[in-house]
């Protein structure tokens, strides 16, 4: 392609007077031009950002005064409230523990593939859907997962959770402040497993 | 034996396709490519499931790092330009053009109102080098609202852009406090919904999200 037949020369003889030019041949070393190629990919290999980064949509439970009667109030049997506290550690327990007096039975878990908090939202969903079914809970009721993050809690931890949320396909969650009882409770479990 | 003669064969190569290739890759590079946005501090975000890409315009970006600064940015020069002019007269700031168009070109601000005059008047390689070491936006969540300067960011931002997306793009080694002070700041200004930048996670095989996307995949 880069290179042009220039031997056949042209049509008809020269005559004896014209002095014969000197054939340069036109094929050029495209060596440099590759290599300067190479270089500029290199480059913009090394300066894009292929990976765009994604983003997760949330909202935020509405602040703003609601009637009393348009409120929601949340079952005790469909609620699960997961405590996010330092070292990544994820406290849980079900039910609201609207009664300070009677401390839930508190159970400490992590973000694993195993064994971890999944596995906890995973019983409560199916633990619901058993009570749907025997007709305790009407077809409306959902289990309902309250997120407390604890102020040694990273940022981490509240987009772990709220990513188990979606991995497990939980509709309903809220994340709201931590009440002064829920970091007794974290406390209380401390204080009784000195080892962790 | 008989000695064979190999013919010689030149060894110059044709480069003119090698030539093809590179240029073909270095255009496709060139316009794939985005560049990486300068930003002030290296900010790791956690990882999620979620697949929805950042919308390309319209988007105010909260940045907070580990130690819990603030910085605040909107895309576009000229809506820059604009919320600054609005935060000069919202402020009493004072800043001259050159300052302001030196905000427009700029990339996040990490200042309180107090300094920004100062850091939009230092030369950009100055400013860029600044820029790590930046207080942070104040952000004071009680009720003293001229405390909170990332609402009268926000205030701003919104008056010259009602469409601007709200992302917030935290590490996530910061502690909760810190983010929730951004949250709670949307918050008081009625804003519910935003988005958390997180990078991109595989869905573990076997939950309920794994099953919903393989639906997905089956019915397409």
């Amino acid at each position: 392609m880069a290179e042009m037949d220039t031997s056949s020369g042209g049509g008809h003889k020269k005559g004896p007077g014209v002095k014969k030019s000197k054939k340069m041949s036109t094929r050029v070393d495209l060596t440099p031009m590759v290599d300067l190629g190479f270089l500029l990919i290199t480059f913009f290999i090394f300066t894009t950002t292929m990976a765009k980064p994604k983003t997760m949509e949330i909202n935020m439970p509405n602040t703003e005064k609601i009637d009393e009667k348009d409120q929601t109030k949340v079952k005790e049997s469909t609620a699960m409230t997961i405590l996010l506290s330092k070292n990544h550690r994820v406290y849980y327990y079900e039910g609201l523990a609207t009664d300070p007096n009677v401390p839930p039975d508190l159970k400490v878990t992590g973000f694993k593939d195993k064994d971890g908090i999944r596995d906890a939202i995973i019983a409560k969903k199916l633990k619901v859907a058993e009570l749907q079914r025997s007709g305790a809970l009407g077809p409306k009721d959902q289990a309902t997962f309250l997120i407390k993050p604890d102020t040694n809690s990273t940022y981490a931890d509240m987009v772990n959770i709220l990513d188990e949320m979606s991995i497990n396909d939980a509709r309903v969650y809220a994340i709201i402040d931590i009440t002064p009882v829920d970091q007794e409770f974290i406390q209380v479990t401390e204080a009784a497993n000195p080892g962790n | 034996m008989p000695k064979f003669k190999l013919p010689r064969k030149s060894t110059n190569i044709d480069m003119t396709a090698m030539c093809d290739v590179a240029f073909l890759l270095l255009s496709f590079f060139m316009l794939a490519t985005k560049f990486k946005p300068d930003e002030p501090v290296t900010v790791v975000t956690p990882s999620s499931i979620s697949s929805i890409p950042i919308p390309d315009a319209d988007i105010m970006l909260i940045t907070v790092d580990p130690k819990g600064r603030i910085f605040f940015a909107i895309d576009n020069k000229l809506r820059r330009k604009e919320l600054i002019q609005n935060i000069d007269e919202y402020k009493k700031l004072n800043l001259t053009e050159q300052e302001m168009n030196t905000f427009a070109i700029g990339s996040s601000i990490g200042v309180p109102f107090s300094q920004l005059k100062s850091f939009l008047a230092m030369p950009p390689d100055e400013q860029n080098a600044y820029a790590p070491t930046a207080p942070g936006v104040p952000v004071d969540t009680t009720n003293n609202t001229e405390a909170n300067e990332l609402a009268a960011w926000i205030r701003s931002a919104r008056n010259t852009n009602p469409k601007l997306r709200i992302c917030i793009k935290a590490d996530g080694e910061t502690s909760y406090p810190n983010v929730k002070k951004v949250i709670k700041t949307l918050e008081n200004w009625k804003i519910f919904k935003f988005n958390l930048i997180t990078s991109l996670e595989e869905i573990p095989v076997g939950s309920a999200a794994y099953e919903e996307s393989m639906k997905g995949m089956k019915a397409e």
